[in-house]
C-alpha cells in the first residue's frame, strides 16, 4: 500500500489508504473504491445508493464540472498529474474548492512529488500518494519552505498584500 | 525603482534555500536528472553544449547599480568575466558550474535579484519599456502594472506547470519598444473615451516555427480588473492548450485553432465566473505604485550650453547623441543608450569591467538607474544633458560609446551554434560579418533605422521573423546555410518577415545585405526608412537585386 500524507489542520500525517483504485478493466472489489468517471457516470449511483464509499478519479482532460451534481455524494475526488509536468490537475483542485464549494477529500495522484507540495497545497489538495518516498514530515517542509505567498489561491493563506494590509 | 520590503526580501531567501536543496537532492542522486529538470529550469538552469547556463531575472528590465555591480561579480566569480544581456531583458552567463549554482543566487538574492521563472512552463520574466518613467508618450508608468504582475505570476500555484513558457509585456507609448504583440499576452495601457485608465489585451503572439502576431481579444479592459481577466486566460490555456506536442504547445496555436473571437468569448466566460474577488485590493495597487521611488529630477535649464558646446567641440560626441540620447519627459534631462554591439563584439555581451562602468556612471549621473533593452542594449533612463558629454566619456574609456542604436549595426542575434545545442548555425560571427561591412558610420548612418535580427534555428530566440531583415540559420547537408527575409516589426507596426529567397551560404550574407540596403538607397523617398520602402515597393526589386547573378 503506497504512502498516503493527509493534511490534518496545519500539519501533515501519514494515513493508510483505505480506497482501492480500480481500473477500468478490473472488477469493483469490496470496501471503498476510486473509479474512473466514466465508470462512476455508469455503475456510481448503484454503489453509492447501496451506501458504498466511492471516490472519482478525474484525468487531466476531463471537466471537473461534469461532476458537479455528484460532489456532495463522493467520499473523495482525485486529481491526475500523468507527469509530474503536467498541471491541469491544479486547476481541477482549485475549481473543486473555489467554484464548486467541494468540502471532502481531493487527493493528487500520479507522479506527485514534493516539490509541487506547496502549489498542491495551496491549490487546496489534502491528501497526497508521493511517488517519491516523500514522509510527512518531508511533506510538511516542502510546503512550509516558505513564509510568504504572492496571491490568494483555494488555501485561503493571506498573500503579501493582506499581511502588508 | 521598486523597493523590495522585508516579505520581499525573506521570499528571496526561502527561494534560494529551496534551490540549494533541490541541488543538493541531485548532486547525491536522491533526484534523477529527469525530476530535476523542471526544478532546475524554474531557477534558470539550464544545460547546454559546454556548461550550465544561468538565466537571471531582470524584472521589467529595471537594474540599480549595485545590483549591476552583483552581475559583474558573478561574471568574475563564477564565469569567464562577462554576461550576456538578452532579447527578454534578463542577463545570461554560459558556463557555470552546477555546484556554484546555489551560491550565485544567494548572492542575486542579497541584492533583491533571482532567476525565479526565467525558464520552464510557467510565466517568465515580465518585460516592459526601457524608457518607462522616463518618455512623455507614456499614458502610465508600465512598470506598475509589470510588478503586479511580476508578483502575482509568482509561484502561481495553479500556473507553474503549464502547456508551454509563458511571456508577457507591458507597454504604455504609442511607440512600441516591448514587442508586445510577439508575446503570448501583450498589454497596451490606454485611457479610453472617458479618461480611464485600462488595457488593450493582445493574446497568442509569439515566434519560434510558427510566428504569430497576438491579436486583440479585449480592447479596453478596465486596469483594476487585471489579476482576474488575467487568470482566466491562462486558466483557459492551461487547460485546453495542446500538452502532446511541444511544438504546438503556445497559447499561439490555441488562439489560432479557436479563432481569436472564440478564444476571447471562453475567457469572457471564465471571467465572468472568476469575478471581481479575484483582483488585487485598489490599496495594493496604490502601494505598489508608491514603492516606486520618487525619481529627484532637479529643476534645470531645457537647453544646456555644455551638451551644445560638445556636440560642436567632438564629432564622436555629435553622433552619439544623434543615434543614442533620445528625448526625456524632464526638461534638461535625455534618455542615454548605451549600445552592446560594438564592431566585432558578440551582441548583448558586457564584461565585468563594463558592468562596473555602467553601474557607476548610474550613480554618479543617472539618478541610479539601469534599463536593459530586449534589442540587447543597455539605458541610462535619468541623465541631466550636462552630464552627457561626460558619460559619453566614461563609456569611451570602456568601449561602450558604439553610436548605432537602431542603425544596421546594432543587430540582435541569438547564442547560435558557439554555444546552443539546439542551433543549425552560428548567428554571432554572421552579425560580425554584417557590422564588418557596414562599419563606416557616416555610411550607416545614411542608411538609418534597419533592425537586423539573426536567429541560429527555427526557434527564432533571435527574432528573425520580425527584424526589418531577418536572419535564419539552417542546415543544408550539414552546411551552415542562412535564409534572408524582410519586412518584419516588432514595434507598434508589428508585422512578420517574408521569405526573400533560397537560403545562402555564410560568406554570401553580408554581400546580399549590402545590395538589400543599396536597393533601398536607391529607391527611397524623403524619410522613408527600409521599411517603409520595402512596404511599398514590395519584394521583387530586393529579390531581383540579391539573386540576379544567379539568372
Ligand atoms: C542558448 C540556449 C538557448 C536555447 C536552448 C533556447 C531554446 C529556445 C527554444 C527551444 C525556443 C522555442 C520555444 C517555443 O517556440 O516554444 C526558444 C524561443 C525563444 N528564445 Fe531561446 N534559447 C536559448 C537562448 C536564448 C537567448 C540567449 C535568448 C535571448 C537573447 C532567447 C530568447 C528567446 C526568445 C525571445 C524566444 C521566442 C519566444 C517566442 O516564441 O515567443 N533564447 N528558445
Ligand atoms: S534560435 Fe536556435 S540556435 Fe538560437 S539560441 Fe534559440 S534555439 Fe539556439
Amino acid at each position: 500500500m503506497p504512502t498516503l500524507i493527509k493534511r490534518t489542520g496545519e500539519g501533515f500525517t501519514a494515513a493508510e489508504d483505505i480506497f482501492t483504485d480500480v481500473a477500468d478493466e478490473d472488477a469493483i472489489p469490496n470496501g471503498p473504491v476510486i473509479l474512473s468517471m466514466a465508470r462512476f457516470q455508469a455503475e456510481g449511483d448503484a454503489l453509492v445508493t447501496a451506501g458504498r464509499s466511492v471516490g472519482v478519479r478525474i484525468q487531466p482532460d476531463e471537466a471537473v464540472e461534469d461532476l458537479a451534481y455528484d460532489l456532495p455524494r463522493l467520499a473523495l475526488v482525485g486529481a491526475v498529474f500523468p507527469k509530474f509536468r503536467d498541471g491541469r490537475a491544479f486547476t481541477t483542485a482549485t475549481l473543486l474548492r473555489e467554484r464548486l464549494g467541494y468540502q471532502g477529500e481531493v487527493r493528487a495522484m500520479g507522479e506527485v512529488m514534493r516539490d509541487q507540495a506547496l502549489f498542491m497545497v495551496r491549490c487546496g489538495f489534502d491528501s497526497f500518494a508521493p511517488v517519491d518516498g516523500a514522509t510527512p514530515s518531508d511533506w510538511a517542509k516542502a510546503a512550509g519552505l516558505f513564509r510568504h505567498v504572492y496571491q490568494r489561491a483555494a488555501d485561503h493563506r493571506p498573500p503579501a498584500f493582506e499581511e502588508r494590509g | 525603482m521598486y523597493q523590495y520590503d522585508v516579505i520581499d526580501h525573506e521570499f528571496l531567501a526561502d527561494r534560494a534555500a529551496q534551490f540549494r536543496d533541490q541541488v543538493a537532492r541531485r548532486l547525491t542522486g536522491d533526484i534523477t536528472e529527469d525530476q530535476f529538470k523542471p526544478l532546475r529550469l524554474m531557477n534558470g538552469l539550464y544545460l547546454q553544449l559546454h556548461a550550465y547556463m544561468l538565466r537571471v531575472a531582470v524584472p521589467y528590465g529595471s537594474l540599480n547599480p549595485t545590483q549591476m555591480r552583483a552581475f559583474a561579480h558573478i561574471a568574475r566569480t563564477w564565469d569567464k568575466g562577462y554576461g550576456h544581456f538578452t532579447t527578454r531583458q534578463n542577463i545570461q552567463f554560459n558556463w557555470v558550474k552546477l555546484g556554484d549554482a546555489p551560491d550565485i543566487l544567494d548572492h542575486l538574492a542579497s541584492v533583491d535579484l533571482h532567476a525565479i521563472q526565467t525558464s520552464g512552463n510557467c510565466i517568465r520574466n515580465v518585460t516592459s519599456d526601457p524608457y518607462a518613467g522616463a518618455t512623455a508618450q507614456e499614458v502610465d508608468d508600465p512598470r506598475v502594472w509589470s510588478e503586479v504582475i511580476r508578483q502575482w505570476s509568482t509561484l502561481h500555484p495553479e500556473f507553474s506547470f503549464l502547456p508551454r513558457k509563458f511571456k508577457i509585456a507591458v507597454t504604455a507609448a504609442e511607440t512600441d519598444r516591448t514587442a508586445a504583440r510577439a508575446h503570448d499576452i501583450g498589454l497596451r495601457v490606454l485611457r479610453n473615451a472617458e479618461g480611464a485608465l485600462g488595457f488593450e489585451v493582445m493574446v497568442g503572439g509569439g515566434q519560434g516555427r510558427t510566428p504569430y502576431l497576438a491579436p486583440t481579444i479585449k480592447p479596453f479592459l478596465p486596469a483594476a480588473r487585471l489579476i482576474s481577466y488575467l487568470e482566466a486566460v491562462l486558466r483557459v490555456y492551461n487547460r485546453h492548450g495542446r500538452r502532446d506536442n511541444i511544438y504546438k504547445a503556445r497559447i499561439k496555436i490555441l488562439v489560432a485553432s479557436l479563432g481569436a473571437e472564440e478564444f476571447a468569448r471562453q475567457v469572457e466566460e471564465e471571467w465572468g465566473k472568476i469575478g471581481e474577488g479575484a483582483d488585487l485590493p485598489d490599496t495594493e495597487l496604490a502601494r505598489i505604485r508608491g514603492s516606486f521611488v520618487k525619481v529627484p529630477f532637479e529643476t534645470v535649464a531645457p537647453r544646456s550650453e555644455v551638451f551644445e558646446a560638445e556636440q560642436t567641440s567632438d564629432r564622436s560626441f555629435a553622433r552619439f547623441v544623434r543615434n543614442n540620447v533620445k528625448a526625456h519627459k524632464q526638461p534638461g534631462y535625455a534618455i542615454v543608450e548605451i549600445s552592446l554591439k560594438a564592431p566585432g563584439a558578440t551582441p548583448g555581451d558586457a564584461s565585468a569591467e563594463q558592468m562596473e562602468a555602467v553601474a557607476d556612471l548610474a550613480e554618479r549621473y543617472g539618478l541610479s538607474d539601469i534599463r536593459v533593452t530586449h534589442e540587447q542594449n543597455l539605458v541610462l533612463p535619468h541623465v541631466k544633458l550636462d552630464d552627457v558629454p561626460a558619460v559619453h566619456r566614461g563609456l569611451q574609456s570602456v568601449g561602450l560609446a558604439t553610436s548605432n542604436i537602431s542603425l544596421i549595426s546594432d543587430i540582435i542575434a541569438c547564442p547560435g551554434l558557439d554555444y546552443c545545442a539546439l542551433a543549425n548555425a552560428r548567428a554571432i560571427p554572421v552579425a560580425q560579418s554584417i557590422q564588418d561591412r557596414f562599419a563606416d558610420p557616416d555610411r550607416a548612418e545614411d542608411v538609418g533605422e534597419l533592425k537586423i535580427k539573426i536567429s541560429g534555428c527555427i526557434n527564432a530566440c533571435g527574432h528573425h521573423h520580425v527584424g526589418h531583415i531577418g536572419v535564419l540559420g539552417v542546415d543544408k547537408k550539414g552546411e551552415e546555410f542562412y535564409q534572408l527575409s524582410l519586412g518584419g516589426s516588432g514595434a507598434e507596426d508589428a508585422s512578420l518577415a517574408a521569405i526573400l529567397g533560397p537560403a545562402l551560404p555564410a560568406d554570401k550574407v553580408a554581400d546580399a545585405v549590402d545590395k538589400l540596403v543599396e536597393t533601398y538607397l536607391s529607391m527611397r523617398t524623403d524619410g522613408e526608412r527600409f521599411l517603409d520602402t520595402f512596404r511599398r515597393a514590395g519584394m521583387a526589386p530586393f529579390k531581383e537585386a540579391v539573386y540576379a547573378d544567379a539568372h
